[in-house]
């Protein structure tokens, strides 16, 4: 554990709700507006959380529960997640099964905190919030296996540690980027970003994640809003990896995994801007795309280290 | 020049995974004339310096064919008619590319079992060639529009090439033109069958032909 690692967490807690401000003022910008300050999201956990909670009389513990499971949990996931070539506070074989479990349990608190409610809305959101996810988690996982088996690492840090340029010109490098592509549409897909879920819609029929959140206010609803920044930044750290291998020392390694998740949020901004979002329908088949990349890959990779 | 042939292969089967997941008549006429595009370009690629004018000239003829020749004849079939997309096949899109995806560990078993190396860099090329069939065999059996079908078959056609050119580098130019002459006619004569069937039931769905009684 080395202090580079612990400040990447620090900064990733501290500047998580910045990526969405970044990403909101890319989204004004290209509408023409001036949009709202960068640092709004920092505004409005302040404001929710000076709010006091009102809880309807239908809730039971599970309800008050779910925010907390949700930080939680991608809290988990964050101490794991690799930044560039450096190493995570906590790095062990077989992390990357805990990284997916850790996002799935805080999933699961804000699926059954949405359910708790009894609300139709809320309970339509839960829905399709699990069948998108159980969806897009094989293409994780099976992305990751991958990656495993190409680096002959079992941790995410060692994983991406082994991702170098010349990585690419081995036999069996190309699958490296079809990882890549795949981890794209899950990052999009787990964070409720454009093709799959409008971040901005105010239809209760149209939403995903936010109809899960109708029903929170005040702090848990903060604490909602900052465990999703909080799955950004984790779920963007493997994304990101990609475009910054850097190795050549940690704290390199620290300034080019900030850029990239800069980067990345500019990319959601844009993206956001010029796509429409796909027919509910469609998004399996998005989602069955990013499954079969991932699969093709694992294939790849292990072709070419002589396996069955 | 090893890594290019794989890119080459790997965005092959990824066209396939495509016709696959894709609805759209015309979308799916583009995706399989840039595989017949790729497909086109790969043995320039594999065979490294050793490239003969004869080469050249079949990627050529083959390339200007899948890219210009076979979608003009498909695209004209579907004009008119209202082919943009086919909104109940018989196995959805999403089951498609699933079932795509079962297909690939099978067809790089089998490519393997064959044994067949391939040319240099392009182990690869066999299981992708297997897997071009399989894919192509697959739309013809779970689509019902006529213009998707020969996309289906056209698939096929450039599995059946890829095979060829992962047996043989320097296929006889004869037989490449022999291949290339049927899949012209055959398109040809499909062209036509589809606007049949179009003016007799006003759509392309091939399905409505089991009304026909004898």
């Amino acid at each position: 554990m080395s202090a580079a690692a612990i400040l990447h967490l620090l900064i990733a807690f501290a500047l998580a709700p910045l990526m969405t401000g970044v990403a909101n003022r890319v989204k004004a910008g290209f509408a023409g507006r001036t949009g709202a300050p960068v640092l709004q999201p920092y505004y409005d956990l302040a404001r929710l959380l000076r709010k006091g909670a009102v809880y309807s009389t239908t809730t039971t513990w599970v309800f008050r529960l779910g925010p907390c499971l949700g930080v939680a949990g991608a809290a988990a996931a964050l101490v794991v997640a690799p930044w560039g070539g450096g190493r995570a506070t906590l790095a062990f074989d077989g992390d990357l099964l805990f990284f997916a479990a850790a996002l799935a349990l805080a999933r699961f608190g804000t699926i059954l905190a949405a359910l708790d409610t009894g609300s139709a809305f809320e309970g339509m959101g839960a829905s399709r919030e699990a069948t998108f996810a159980a969806l897009a988690e094989p293409s994780l996982l099976v992305g990751l296996l991958a990656l495993a088996r190409a680096s002959g690492e079992l941790s995410l840090s060692g994983i991406y540690h082994a991702l170098t340029p010349g990585h690419l010109a081995a036999p069996g490098g190309v699958a490296v980027l079809l990882v890549a592509a795949a981890f794209g549409i899950v990052f999009l897909a787990e964070n409720a970003r454009l093709p799959v879920d409008d971040p901005n819609t105010h239809l209760e029929l149209t939403m995903i994640h936010e109809a899960m959140a109708l029903d929170h206010g005040g702090p848990d609803l903060a604490l909602i809003h900052y465990g999703a920044a909080l799955k950004f930044w984790a779920l963007g750290t493997l994304v990101a990896g990609f475009v910054a291998p850097v190795h050549d020392g940690a704290w390199t390694a620290l300034a080019a995994i900030l850029g990239g998740m800069f980067l990345l949020s500019v990319a959601v901004g844009v993206a956001e801007s010029v796509m429409a979002r796909l027919r509910l329908a469609k998004v399996p088949n998005f989602l069955a795309a990013a499954f079969a990349l991932s699969v093709l890959a694992l294939l790849l990779s292990a072709h070419a280290k002589g396996g069955s | 020049m090893e890594t290019f042939a794989e890119v080459l292969i790997i965005l092959v089967v990824l066209t396939n995974l495509k016709l696959l997941g894709s609805s759209r008549a015309t979308a799916c006429i583009r995706t399989v004339a840039a595989q017949g595009v790729l497909l086109a370009a790969l043995p320039l690629v594999t065979s490294g310096d050793a490239i003969t004018l004869r080469m050249i000239a079949q990627a050529l003829v083959s390339g200007t064919l899948k890219a210009f020749v076979l979608p003009f004849l498909l695209l004209r079939a579907t004009r008119g008619a209202r082919a943009g997309r086919e909104l109940a096949p018989f196995v959805g899109y999403t089951t498609s590319i699933l079932l795509g995806v079962a297909l690939m560990p099978l067809a790089l078993a089998l490519g393997r079992k064959l044994g067949v190396t391939g040319p240099a860099g392009a182990d690869l090329l066999a299981p992708a060639a297997l897997f071009t069939l399989l894919v192509g065999l697959l739309i013809i059996v779970c689509r019902k529009q006529a213009v998707t079908l020969v996309v289906g078959y056209l698939a096929m056609e450039n599995g059946i090439y890829a095979m060829g050119l992962a047996f043989a580098q320097r296929e006889p130019l004869l037989v490449e033109m022999g291949i290339l002459l049927d899949v012209f006619a055959a398109v040809f004569v499909m062209g036509l069958v589809a606007r049949h069937i179009h003016r007799e039931f006003d759509t392309l769905d091939t399905d409505r032909l089991s009304s026909l009684k004898g």
